[in-house]
This record gives C-alpha cells, structure tokens and sequence, in this order.
C-alpha cells in the first residue's frame, strides 16, 4: 500500500569520499543492509520464489489428484505436515504448489501494470499538453472504480480464471505508476542536467529513457514491492469469491472459501491457507518499507 | 468556496460521462448477445427479438446511449435478469446495510489509526511505535476474508459472544465492521504516522516548544491540525478501499448488501444488475473524493478560493 508520497531521487552524483567511489547502487545497499527486518523479508521472498520454482519436485503428494480417503479433515501429522482437506488432499503441498500461483500472479500483474504505467507516465510528464491531458483522464476514470470493484467488473467481462484475474489487477495497477512516474517526470524535466542533455542534442527518446527514466526508478521499484502484496491480497480474494481460481486448483483464496464448511471441525484447512497469504504479503510489504527507506532521499533521520 | 464546490462539479461531468460510457458499452464487450442474455437460455428466437425490441438493443448505439442515461437519470436501471424485478429497487433494499457497514468501519477505523499512528510518531522508536507499527503492517498483510473467518470462528463460535451472520442488530454490526476496517485503521496509522513526524519536524513545532507550550498541547493544538490535511485525503481514498472491500466481507458475514448481490450478480451473469452496481460504486467514490476535497480546503486555508 504506497502511502506515503516518494520523491523523485536524482541518480548518478558520484562524491568522492574516502578511497571508495560512491555509485547509486553502493549507496542504497549500505542503507539497505542497516534495515534488518527488510533484509530478513528480502532473504524470505528469495527463498519463497525458490521454493514456488521447485515445488512441482519437491511436493510429497500431488496437490489435485491425490487423496486420501482414509484421513479426510485429518488434523497435521508426520505424514501430512500441515493436515488433510474435506476431499483428502495433502494440504501442505497444495500450499506449496499454491505459493506458485499467488507469487506468478502479484509479479506477473504488477509488471505488466508498471510497465505500461511507467510509459504512459513518462510520456504523460513529458510531453504534458494533449497527451497528459487524455493519459490522466483515463487515470482518473479508472481510479473512480475501487480497485476490486474494476477486477470484478473485467471478471464479469472476460469470465473467470486466473488469468482474467491478472489481466485485471494489472489494469487496476497502471494508474498508480502512471500518475507516480508523471509527477515525478514533471519535477525532473526541468532541472538543470536534463536541460544540458538537450542542449547537447540529445534526442527526446534519449532524454526520457536515459536520463529521466533513472530518476524515476528508485519510486517504481517501491511501488513495485508494495503493490505485490496488494495483488496477492487482491488476486486471493477474487477466488475467494469464486471469481478466479476454480476447483480443484490449489490457490490460496480458493482453499480458504472452501475451508468455510468445514471451520468447526477442521479449522487447520482455513488457517494454513490464511497463514500463507498473510506470510507472503507481510514479506513484501516489510521489503517495500526498507526499499523505501532505503532509496527515499528526504529519509535520512537515523 | 460555492464558487470552488461548483467548479469541482463541473470538472466532474466528464469523468462521470467516461464512466457512464464505460459502464454502457459494458454489456456490448461482453461475449454473446446481450438480448438472447436478457431473455434467458431456452428462449426461442422470435422471443429473443422482442426482447431486443424492447430493450432497444436494435436500435443504432449512439441512441442506445442516450437512452441509456436517460434512464439512469430516472433512475430506472432496467430489470434484474434474475429475479424480473426492478434493479432500482434490489438496490434499494440493500443499500443500508452496506451504507451502515461501511461508515460504522470509517468510524472506528479512523479513530484507531489516527490514534495508533500520533501515538506511534509521538514516540518515535520506542515501544508504543514498535508495537503500533508491527500492528499496523500486519493489518495490511492480513486479507480481509480470512481475518473475517478467524474473527467468526473465535467470538462467534468458540466463545459465543456475537452473532454469526445476517444485520438485525447492533451486535451484528461489530465483526463486520472491524473486518472492514482493519485494514483502513492499518494504513491510517502509517499514514498519520509519517505525516505527523514531518510535522513534528518543523520550525513552528520547536517554536511553540520554545515558547514553552507544554507538549500535550504542542501535538494537540499546532501538530495535529497541520497533519491533518494529508490526512483527510488519505481518508477519502480509503473509502473506496471500504467499498471494494464491503464486497468481500458481505460474503464472509453473508451480509444483505449491495457487495454480495454484485457477487450474486456476476455469478448469474445479472447484466443489468451488474451494470448499475458498477456506476453506483463509482458514483460515490467520486462524490466521497469532492466532499474529501471540499474538506481540505476547509482545513487548509491556503488552497481555498483557488
């Protein structure tokens, strides 16, 4: 959840102290590395996204097609570490092969969303006139819409299924990164090094990409980090309400709806699940919060 | 400030126009044929052509159009494929509930987060704000649905204090709304919390200090006026946040509201219901961000007769 507002971060001012040189990239890791509750989130999203990767191997039962007809609603044992749903199926490696799904659907939405919001945002900025005037009215008509209500209405649209539901939060991103990346083009355009470039003879192609572009990065990819877990959030609940992943797909927001049934006698089929999504998005909401800290200029307090 | 309302309002006419434009050619991008839809799945043809008559599908879509604001002006939004009723009138019935929900939620969600977030900057660093904090994140990561699940199996079915589902109450009201809320109260707290410690930064905040105000009334009376004005727009924001979010918790407490017929609605493939919940929604999201920009040229002078 991008809240607070992010400044646009001037890059490549290279200041030579001590012997080392100071690149941008040097620069954010040493600050990077001060906050360590975003460095443990950091190192839990790398290890989610390797274990998402691996799942399909490293799974001990198959997640739609085995069942174990002996233990239906079996609360967690050796054998099923995190127990056994209504229908017999090994929850624990559904939720292992649902990490894939919740994980490819934030990075796969937000990326899509950020790339054509960025461009749109850019060009916005920079041209202003017609062109900002038409990007940011579609921004705000598709702001007037709360964001799942849009997701919903694409659903509706498009039918059900995950990749509807992509498709749909990445819509629900564009504006965001748009209207971000357009503030800040407007308050780079006119500063002295973007003036020099075009008096130079550079191209406008070559301005925005080569010396605008960096300027904007260091918001983008918080907003990136932060938008994942509202994606995640978002993408759970459409098929938590029955808008995405469909049976017998094990996606989290899909499980925990059908965990509903069974709560009073099996709560561990709801709280593995709910667990999972809440692990994940606090993971990369803590990551945003550091990146931010980290790359946000008007930030240096401690 | 008429002059600036009025003005805001006319700035609206052609966002609302893009949405009405949007919501129209809705059931014109769908797949299949919106009459056959209208008049369900065993209709023979010449049944589908009156239906397309009367609905005035056949007709060219600039008209369609026109028609079609028409009746929204009138408030008349067709008739739901389901039920054969009115969709003026399933909307009214399920109005209040979600209306009540959702301001019940602002309410407390607004309390608690100011309050988590001025304690939280006031002592900065410390315990109060580590443990604000912690809460706060948590609250944004925790998805609605499952806090809904958690909050029903522990107070309604273990401990047996709330009911479970439906409105007839007041005590109906309090796990819903704080499902609703939760998430609003979280980013209130950051947000008030980050607004709130730029302010505490300033010049005038150390001269009141200086001039030896005591720090009650330092955050009190020349912080929080000042922190409030980004504030209220972040609250305005979030009310579009509840709205989505009612559509969710609605099907959790299995609430009588507008959330779950529009789930209901896609369901079924309700088109018409669909198409007038999706402009209700939006139309009060717009209205909520012009009364939330009324409000902050109350609070901050300086951009008012603008």
């Amino acid at each position: 959840m991008g809240d607070e507002p992010l400044a646009a971060l001037p890059t490549a001012q290279p200041l030579i102290t001590d012997e080392r040189v100071r690149t941008p990239w040097s620069e954010f890791w040493r600050k990077f590395k001060r906050q360590r509750v975003a460095m443990v989130a950091g190192a839990f999203v790398i290890v989610l996204v390797v274990l998402a990767i691996v799942a399909p191997w490293i799974v001990p039962f198959d997640a739609e097609t085995f069942f174990d007809y002996d233990q239906l609603n079996a609360r967690p044992s050796a054998r099923h570490w995190f127990g056994v749903d209504a229908l017999g199926r090994d929850i624990y490696s559904r939720i292992l092969m649902g990490a894939r799904i919740s994980l490819a659907a934030g990075f796969l939405s937000v990326t899509v969303g950020a790339i054509i919001g960025t461009l749109l945002g850019l060009i916005a900025g920079y041209r202003e006139g017609w062109w900002d005037r038409v990007i940011m009215r579609v921004c705000d008509v598709l702001f007037a819409f709360p964001g799942i209500l849009l997701a919903i209405g694409i659903v509706a649209i498009l039918g059900g299924g995950m990749a509807n539901v992509i498709v749909a939060v990445a819509v629900f991103s564009i504006p965001t990164f748009a209207r971000l990346v357009r503030g800040n083009t407007l308050a780079l355009k006119h500063l002295t090094f973007i003036e020099a470039a075009r008096s130079l003879g550079a191209t406008d192609r070559t301005i925005v990409f080569r010396h605008i572009f960096p300027g904007t990065i260091a918001a983008v990819i918080v907003y990136f980090s932060l938008r994942i877990g509202t994606s995640i959030i978002t993408a759970a609940s459409l098929s938590f309400l029955g808008m995405g992943a469909q049976p017998p797909t094990p996606e989290w927001g899909a499980m925990l709806d059908a965990a509903r049934s069974d709560m009073l006698t099996a709560p561990h089929e709801a709280i593995f699940p709910a667990l999972a999504i809440f692990v994940t998005v606090l993971a990369f909401n803590l990551l945003g919060d550091g990146l931010r800290d980290a790359l946000d200029p008007k930030i240096e307090r401690r | 400030m008429t002059q600036y309302i009025a003005k805001r309002l006319l700035g609206l006419l052609p966002t609302l126009l893009l949405v009405g434009l949007l919501v129209f050619l809705f059931v014109h991008i769908l797949p299949g044929d919106p009459a056959r839809l209208a008049a369900g799945p065993d209709a023979n043809p010449a049944t589908v052509e009156l239906v397309r008559k009367d609905l005035g599908l056949d007709r060219p879509l600039p008209q369609q159009f026109v028609r079609f604001v028409n009746g929204v002006l009138h408030w008349d939004f067709g008739r739901s494929i389901r039920t054969k009723r009115p969709v003026s009138s399933e909307i009214g019935d399920r109005f209040m509930p979600t209306f009540w929900l959702t301001m019940w939620s602002m309410v407390w969600s607004v309390l608690i987060g100011m309050t988590i977030g001025i304690l939280s900057a006031v002592w900065r660093n410390r315990w109060p704000d580590r443990l604000g904090m912690t809460l706060a994140v948590s609250g944004i990561s925790f998805p609605a649905f499952a806090l809904g699940m958690v909050l029903m199996q522990f107070f309604s079915v273990q401990l047996n204090w709330l009911p479970t589902v439906g409105d007839d109450t007041w005590r109906h009201y309090i796990l819903p709304s704080i499902t609703l809320g939760a998430a609003v109260a979280a980013i209130m707290a950051r947000f008030t919390r980050s607004s709130f410690v730029d302010i505490l930064g300033e010049d005038f905040i150390r001269t009141a200090r200086a001039k030896g105000l005591d720090e009650r009334r330092v955050v009190v009376k020349h912080g929080l006026r000042n922190a409030l004005i980004p504030v209220v727009t972040m609250m305005g924001l979030q009310f579009g946040f509840l709205l989505g979010g009612s559509i969710v918790v609605e099907k959790v407490f299995n609430w009588p509201g507008l959330g779950r017929l529009l789930v209901d609605a896609v369901d079924m493939r309700d088109y018409p219901v669909i198409q007038a919940l999706v402009l209700l929604f939006s139309l009060e999201f717009i209205l909520i961000n012009l009364i939330v920009d009324v409000l902050y040229g109350l609070i901050n002078p300086t951009i008012r007769y603008r």
